[in-house]
């Protein structure tokens, strides 16, 4: 022990100048000195220029009078309301399309993911062709053409598409018939809850018997049975409380119904479709990344191809395609403030005429900046969950 | 024993046979992948409805019945509508796109001035096309020349105002040329930005790498029109009264920056599949941090990368298409432009002017993600596990 200590000597550090350590510090330094004096110049240029145009600076315009109506709108508000309240109806305008955009765009592209990788060459090429027209042409030029390209060309009301279920389709967007709930409709309600619930406890119950003793109990028709049974059973006993308004075409306009501007569906199918396309090449990769060996070990073990899908290729492939399914998610969220190119009064359009109208733009750019960053990291947050549910447990 | 041995030795191999015929031929081909199954079957025949459905029509509108050429909207509008076709016609307007082609590639840019943007094309694409071939030789030259020399040469050409050129406002700047021009130039500074905000993250200087973390995740979190935002009404606030600058060079800042935050994220992970062992061979041959991280390690990552690079090329590429919002003219901004031309107002306009449009963007981004695949191929060394 002795003799070691004598040999480790102090190694020489030469000069100070080389000590990375040295160096470390002395550059961080020069950086935040940068930093410290880059942002005292600019906060003292925003103020500068704030008091020579006159614009207070602060929040309390949030409270004034907006002034300017919104066609969409999914709570109540007119233009004598705040600038404050625009600003949420914007909000509720983007998730409602932000999560109709994500469901739809999982769907098709879970489809066409698949199709890509099917037996079927006609198929296959098929999905390929979609996958690489809509990776290809960006997300804006899609929602233009569903926007001018096909619906502004739609027959004018007069002349509507009659679609199935008293829906109808025009130039002023998707016409169908809108559920009035009478008295009682409580009822159902309920009563698909305790579906739900009920469909929970038989799937627990089911495997735990599964895990015992080997038995099988078909929970997936159960589940249906209770899920949709007991709602029209509830349906029934309340006496029929459901009725419909159907749109009814007059000599120029449609009455009646439920409306859907051509805005939010022009931007709806053209996020759905743009993303469609990145999820399928997501899926595609994770289906591939399952490696042959686990399907050919489930195959030895004697299941059977649906199986084998269900139970070993799928779970694993998940576990590969969240993380980047997640970053979809975000993509399209963040897509979805294309929405200010045709008019359809999500968070960044209205910010932006908020923006106009106040010339409040550090404040109104601010909101923009703090909203999205907030839905960006609760659909991280909601993901990551899902994700370590998923994820594989290590030894 | 010599003349008793009725062993027989082969010398040569037989002929192999060729499969049966239950394998092989188009009709195996289809057996195995339209008809497999019943499902196959019921499958191909929906497929065959769809393309069918699909494919007849688009080949109609866009060939047979579309016109090519035509003065004004008559051509391109039914009877009913104040044209020469007969009700019920539907067909695309390339005249529209045809009469428009000036417009759409290079915007309002004076017309006697035009040779100046085609000029800089025309040096682009002699200096690019070169560079892209793997067998040409001088590509340190070649790259100095695209990405050092051609950029001023294009910016005195294309600005103009010294050795006699007049001077062209980058509003009258449109179509094409924007998007091209907004995206090299964002390339050309994403690259380099993202690499070193990607060092910055894995540095062991915290003060570096909380900056370089919290610039990252911020700009990942927002929608590019944001940031663009950013860049058109607070970046004014920003400098000094008085000072102001050019739309195009605030959309230029707005679309670098943004893709810089991407960029840094996908080097990162290159970075990231460096094994240790790299970057202490690198120590232990006493490489100072930037001869390392230039000669061994970012050469590797890069590589590792290029993938994901070119997709971030070909995300910011379709990105400047969003420009349009802060009313600066693109490709497709120009194209919605001239929907409000009542010279050309038929229902068929917005319809063409889109789609040549998306084949614009679609022939680039393409182009770009092929070119990826073969030099990924061609690069790869067979590290790949």
């Amino acid at each position: 022990m002795a003799s070691q200590e004598v040999l480790r000597e102090e190694p020489s550090r030469g000069s100070f100048i080389n000590d990375p350590k040295v160096r470390g510090i002395f550059f961080q330094a020069v950086v935040v000195i940068l930093l410290v004096a880059g942002v005292w110049w600019i906060v003292h240029n925003v103020i500068e220029n704030l008091q020579r145009l006159h614009i207070a600076s602060g929040f309390s315009f949030l409270k004034n009078r907006a002034g300017f109506d919104i066609p969409v709108r999914p709570i109540a508000y007119t233009s004598d309301s705040t600038y404050g309240d625009a600003i949420i109806v914007g909000l509720i305008n983007t998730i409602i399309v932000a999560l109709a955009g994500i469901v739809t765009a999982t769907i098709i592209g879970f489809v066409v993911g698949i199709g890509r990788l099917s037996r079927n060459w006609l198929i296959r090429k098929i999905c390929t062709v979609y996958v690489e027209v809509f990776r290809n042409i960006p997300p804006l030029l899609v929602i233009f053409f569903w926007y001018s390209g096909v619906l502004a060309v739609l027959p004018a009301p007069r002349d509507s598409f009659n679609l199935p279920f008293g829906s109808f389709l025009n130039q002023r967007g998707f016409y169908f018939p809108r559920a009035i709930w009478g008295e009682g409709s409580w009822l159902i309600f309920v009563a698909l809850l305790v579906g739900i619930a009920m469909a929970w406890f038989v799937a627990r119950t089911a495997r735990q018997r599964q895990m015992a003793t080997g038995q099988q109990f078909p929970v997936l028709w159960t589940s249906l049975a209770l899920i949709v049974g007991l709602p029209l059973l509830a349906y029934a006993l309340a006496g029929f409380p459901l009725s419909f308004d159907f749109p009814k075409q007059s000599t120029f306009n449609l009455t009646g119904g439920f409306q859907i501007g051509p805005e939010f569906l022009s931007l709806y199918l053209a996020l759905s479709f743009y993303t469609a396309a990145f999820i399928a090449e997501i899926v595609r990769a994770g289906i591939l990344g399952v490696s042959k060996g686990q399907t050919e070990a489930a195959g030895a073990l004697g299941l059977r191809p649906g199986s084998i899908l269900r139970l070993v290729v799928v779970p694993q492939a998940m576990r590969i395609v969240i993380p980047p399914l997640t970053s979809q998610y975000l993509n399209l969220t963040k897509n979805s403030s294309l929405a200010i190119a045709i008019g359809y009064p999500d968070l960044t359009a209205i910010a932006g005429t908020v923006l106009n109208q106040t010339g409040q733009a550090v404040e109104g750019v601010l909101i923009m900046m703090v909203v999205y960053l907030i839905i960006s990291l609760v659909t991280s947050a909601v993901m990551n969950v899902v994700n370590a549910r998923m994820a594989l447990v290590e030894r | 024993m010599q003349e008793h041995d009725t062993s027989w030795v082969r010398t040569e191999m037989a002929l192999a046979q060729q499969p049966p015929a239950g394998v092989r031929g188009p009709l195996a081909w289809v057996r195995k992948n339209l008809v497999g199954s019943v499902g196959d079957v019921i499958l191909t025949v929906l497929a065959i409805a769809l393309v069918v459905m699909i494919v007849p029509p688009i080949i109609n509108w866009a060939f047979i019945n579309a016109q090519w050429v035509g003065p004004d909207r008559t051509v391109c509008a039914t009877a009913g509508q104040g044209g020469i076709q007969p009700d019920g016609w539907s067909g695309a307007c390339w005249a529209f796109v045809n009469a428009k082609f000036g417009q759409l590639m290079l915007g309002r840019y004076p017309i006697e001035e035009r040779w100046r943007p085609i000029l800089v094309a025309i040096l682009f694409v002699a200096l690019l096309v070169p560079l892209l071939i793997p067998r040409v030789p001088r590509k340190g030259l070649n790259a100095i020349l695209l990405f050092l020399v051609l950029p001023i040469i294009a910016f005195v050409l294309l600005v103009g105002g010294m050795f006699g050129l007049p001077h062209v406002e980058t509003q009258l700047w449109g179509g094409l040329l924007v998007t091209l021009s907004l995206s090299f130039v964002g390339i050309a500074v994403s690259l380099p930005m993202g690499i070193v905000l990607a060092l910055g993250r894995r540095s062991k200087m915290p003060i570096v790498k909380t900056l370089c973390v919290i610039f990252i995740e911020f700009v990942r979190g927002i929608p590019l029109i944001t940031v663009l935002f950013f860049a058109s009404v607070m970046l004014p606030l920003f400098l000094p009264a008085g000072v102001s600058f050019d739309k195009y060079l605030r959309a230029l800042i707005g679309v670098s920056l943004f893709a810089a935050a991407y960029m840094a994220e996908v080097i990162r992970g290159g970075l990231q599949a460096i094994p240790k062992g790299q970057y202490e061979g690198a120590d232990s041959l006493g490489l100072g941090y930037w001869q390392k991280m230039t000669l061994i390690v970012l050469p590797q990552a890069l590589k590792l990368v290029i993938p994901g690079i070119v997709n971030t090329f070909i995300g910011m590429f379709k990105d400047t298409s969003l420009v349009i919002i802060i009313s600066m003219f693109d490709l497709l901004g120009v194209v919605k432009q001239n929907f409000a031309d009542a010279n050309w107002a038929t229902p068929q306009t917005a319809r063409s002017g889109l789609i040549f449009a998306a084949f614009v963007f679609w022939l680039f981004c393409f182009g770009m993600s092929r070119y990826s695949m073969y030099t990924e191929r061609r690069l790869d060394t067979g590290h790949k596990r």
